[in-house]
């Protein structure tokens, strides 16, 4: 298992490095000089080298990877080029911010999904099997988007149940306030989780049931709930790694949903950033999301492997 | 062989080029060693001995029969002669021939040489049709479709099967030995001269096999055809084969005539082989098992003889010395056992 | 069935715009801003600049299906191949290919969009290029993976055995071999790709305006959505219902080629 483990580690590092490389390469790539955005419109010539020479911005491309990379690495992730100030702090808050939700709707999403899944995988063939899996082709073909715009429309402003925008007052542990700004949210981004991983669940379950053993179970005359722990172990390294997925799409594909609830996370730091052509926090915030989602799909990773030694080749 | 009956085929026989006494096919020093990699880093932390220096003669329209336990390289060799797998060292003569830029070239090989696969299922691509399947060489060597068609229809014909019927039919309609005549009319689609048989009949029924075996005797004549024919069962190999190759680990420990090394096997493996042949007379049974254990790893081979470890004749010298495969008296058996080498050093050798 | 029937219905109005509407998605009339739906002479009403919705969303569907569709055509093309011979060469070919595209897999599909479209610039072509981007990896891997289990199979090596070139290999015995996987999952990557086109133009990093697109169109007619509810909802439901048709047809393709998973 240790073994395991470190391999695993060892294999993500050249991604990790591969990640950065782009990442880095993104502001050389932008149709924008990096120096043109940081200067006023029709400065001389002497003012962009100096700003270029503050910044290293003269020096070779790889030793501005290496620069980047070692300021990047003790937690530096440069200065917004609209708001002057440090990006991490913002990136962090934001990230706090996106987790809040993320982590409520993945919550909600996967239970539902488990739950729609297996009965639709029991009930096959029946109204609940064609009800469930209707749900489901909703659930992953609905922009999210425009769902969150109708949720707002219907729910904020017709009925006024709850507010439309915002995360409320600050403040730990959340009060009832907070949750209220969260309903919309939680609502919007776990309908994808939900589809995604009550098909897979609705597969995998059918899966095992028709599966030698299992009739042997049944035939043997087991009780219920021992063929359940069987479905349930079989299945559940397949959902996990969906559900891993899922997860790190959710960190950062808030983005559009941050954007119509006007919450506070890294889909809106982003959105700012793309609009204004800040690029260095363009550039943060998609080596941290990535990042993260690297490190949650080590962590499935890990956690299948736990369940099912097969994976630990 | 030398009196084989008149010529069947004039094509085949304008091809023999070197006469009756040249080898169809000369091998010598094949050698196939597969790195282990293992390690984050792919580190070659070993390697796997699959063939390890065979040399042997096939001689024109006789059947060459291979024989060995699972792992002992027999499916390797057939797949480096075919030269689907990149032989580390290897000197192939086809009727005179070399492989190479001075004398044939891969492809010509490829042309005389066929194979047929073990498994009937998967060696059958389920996408295409029989005639497909069959037509497949021809066709990818530029031959028109109606002409590709005509050789098709011959050669399901010359294998049992209607073409008529067969002709559009997929793999997964036919039963095992519909399969298996397909492969052999696939293999024989470029008129080969050769043709290695890999386990070609061992997943089949026994009644079927003995069709098969029927089928590839009676094409043997009919096309002058010379197969080397590599399976683990030693009843079949006795009944279709001339001669006969014994391997083990790699390493050929045996080769002569059929009638000879089952008359009188002179290594020891080889007696052991033969005695664990079930017979067909149940008052012989075989009683204690004549020979136990797994193949030792190929990864880390015995040293000098690879069967020592499994020899019950063993002694120190078989550790410190390979045997080389060294004709007996008559000339046509050759057997690699120290106690067949005189001055060996062994303590049953001959003086 | 259904499925196919509306989509069907959609790609043929989209093909005969200008002769299902008046021909004019740019113009509008400033007196008849946001007319509700069933208004005399707009069907299904007007938009926030007086322009004629029904009009507005026939036309988008070009651009929106384009956008859907082109990007899966384009990682078929470009993934299916670097799958086959990344799955077909093995060894350090195979690892070079298959290593490059984790990277690209580990980013988050609609970061890596985002990325892509903020330094392509707006416009339809990096929208497609930006989707293209996303979906090759995945489609590399899946190709990548089918490959892999048919080429030790023994009829590729007995067409190895008849001296076929290998580019004739992969096309006539591998690639009929792996097609079904893959059609099916690129097929599935088509409703997603509607959606993920049209949240880049709803960014601003897609289409931009005044051109028809379907998330372009929801985006300008966000803060309408208060004054008429139902129109500013009608972009979204197309890429709704398109997506779900989309969908429910990769499910059939599924069931029909009798694909496993993946």
């Amino acid at each position: 298992m240790l073994q395991f483990l470190i391999r695993r580690v060892i294999q993500v590092m050249p991604i990790l490095v591969g990640i950065s490389l782009i990442t880095f390469a993104l502001i050389h790539m932008m149709p924008r000089n990096i120096v043109d955005s940081m200067v006023p419109p029709g400065s001389p010539p002497s003012l962009r080298a100096e700003i270029a020479q503050i910044d290293g911005l003269d020096k070779p491309l790889w030793e501005q990877y290496l620069l980047w990379l070692h300021q990047v690495l003790h937690g530096n992730f440069g200065v917004s080029l609209v708001s002057g100030r440090p990006i991490g702090d913002a990136l962090f808050s934001a990230l706090l911010n996106s987790l809040q939700i993320t982590f409520f709707a993945a919550l909600v999403g996967f239970l539902l999904g488990i739950l729609f899944g297996a009965l639709a995988a029991v009930k096959k063939g029946r109204w609940q099997d064609s009800l469930f899996s209707l749900f489901f082709i909703a659930g992953i073909s609905v922009p999210p988007f425009w769902f969150a715009i109708l949720l707002v429309a219907i729910f904020a402003f017709d009925l006024n149940w709850v507010p439309a925008q915002g995360m409320g007052p600050e403040g730990w542990p959340l009060h009832w306030e907070q949750w209220r700004h969260m309903i919309l949210p939680i609502a919007t981004l776990s309908l994808i989780p939900m589809g995604v991983v009550g098909r897979i669940v609705r597969a995998a379950t059918l899966e095992a049931l028709s599966q030698e053993f299992v009739t042997a179970l049944v035939a043997k005359g087991m009780r219920m709930d021992v063929i359940r722990e069987h479905v349930v172990r079989n299945t559940a390294p397949q959902v996990l790694a969906v559900m891993g997925l899922q997860f790190g799409y959710l960190i950062s594909g808030s983005i559009l949903v941050d954007l119509v609830f006007n919450w506070p996370g890294t889909g809106k730091l982003l959105n700012q950033a793309i609009l204004s052509g800040d690029i260095p926090v363009i550039q943060a915030a998609v080596l941290l999301l990535s990042v993260i989602f690297v490190l949650v799909n080590l962590g499935v990773d890990t956690a299948q492997a736990i369940i099912d030694p097969r994976m630990r080749r | 062989m030398a009196d084989a009956p008149l010529h069947a085929d004039p094509a085949a026989a304008s091809r023999d080029r070197g006469g009756p006494l040249q080898p169809l096919l000369i091998v010598r020093g094949l050698t196939k060693h597969f790195p282990i990699r293992s390690g984050l880093m792919g580190r070659r932390t070993g390697v796997v001995q699959a063939v390890d220096d065979l040399s042997f003669d096939v001689m024109k329209g006789e059947v060459l029969g291979v024989v060995g336990e699972s792992g002992c390289g027999k499916s390797t060799m057939a797949r480096l002669l075919m030269q689907i797998l990149k032989a580390d060292r290897h000197e192939l003569i086809f009727d005179g021939d070399p492989l190479g830029h001075t004398g044939i070239t891969t492809a010509e090989l490829r042309r005389q040489m066929q194979m047929v696969f073990q498994d009937s299922h998967a060696s059958l691509n389920p996408r295409m049709t029989i005639a497909d399947c069959i037509g497949f060489a021809r066709r990818m060597r530029g031959e028109p479709r109606n002409m590709v068609a005509a050789k098709v229809d011959d050669l399901l014909e010359r294998v049992g099967l209607t073409p008529a019927q067969y002709r559009h039919r997929y793999p997964h309609e036919l039963s095992g030995g519909q399969r298996q005549r397909v492969n052999i009319a696939r293999a024989l689609a470029l008129e080969p001269r050769l043709l290695i048989l890999d386990e070609a009949v061992s997943a089949l029924d026994k009644s079927i096999e003995a069709q098969i075996l029927n089928l590839l005797n009676s094409l043997k004549a009919e096309l002058k055809l010379t197969y080397v024919f590599i399976s683990h069962d030693l009843n079949v190999v006795e009944y279709i084969s001339d001669r006969m190759m014994v391997m083990y680990l790699g390493r050929i420990v045996e080769i002569g005539p059929v009638d000879q090394v089952y008359g009188d096997p002179k290594h020891p493996y080889t007696r052991a082989l033969l005695a664990s042949k079930p017979s067909h007379d149940p008052r012989k049974r075989t009683l204690v098992p004549p020979i136990t254990g797994d193949p030792p790893n190929p990864i880390n081979p015995p040293s000098g003889c690879r069967f020592r470890t499994r020899c019950e004749f063993a002694e120190g010298v078989c550790g410190q010395m390979a045997p080389t495969l060294k004709p007996l008296d008559n000339g046509d058996h050759s057997v690699a056992c120290l106690m067949q080498q005189p001055g060996s050093g062994h303590s049953r050798a001959p003086i | 069935m259904t499925a196919m029937g509306i989509s069907a219905l959609i790609v043929m109005l989209a093909i005969a715009a200008p002769y299902v509407t008046d021909g004019q998605p740019y113009s509008g009339n400033a007196l008849e801003r946001l007319k509700p739906i069933g208004t005399h002479g707009h069907l299904l009403g007007t938009d926030e600049l007086g322009r004629d919705m029904w009009t507005r969303l026939v036309y988008g569907a070009r651009l929106s299906l384009i956008s859907g569709a082109a990007p899966v055509l384009i990682a078929l093309a470009i993934g299916g191949s670097l799958g086959v011979i990344a799955g077909y060469a093995g060894g350090r070919v195979n690892a070079l290919i298959m290593r490059t595209m984790d990277i690209f897999y580990a980013f988050p599909a609609v970061l890596l969009a985002i990325a892509a479209c903020a330094v392509l610039g707006p416009g339809l072509l990096s929208t497609i290029a930006a989707l293209s981007i996303v979906f090759t990896p995945s489609i590399v891997r899946i190709t990548e993976t089918a490959t892999t289990r048919i080429r030790g199979m023994d009829y590729i090596e007995a067409a190895r055995c008849s001296g076929a070139t290998d580019f004739r290999i992969i096309l006539h015995q591998v690639l009929p071999n792996v097609q079904a996987p893959v059609l099916v999952y690129a097929s599935s990557l088509a409703g997603l790709s509607i959606i993920l086109a049209a949240g880049l133009s709803f960014l601003g990093l897609g289409m931009s305006p005044p051109n028809p697109e379907w998330g372009q169109m929801l985006n300008s007619l966000r803060q309408s959505i208060y004054v008429q509810p139902w129109v500013a909802a009608l972009p979204g439901l197309m890429i709704f219902v398109t997506s779900v048709c989309f969908n429910v047809i990769s499910d059939g393709l599924r069931v029909a080629m009798d694909v496993q998973d993946g």
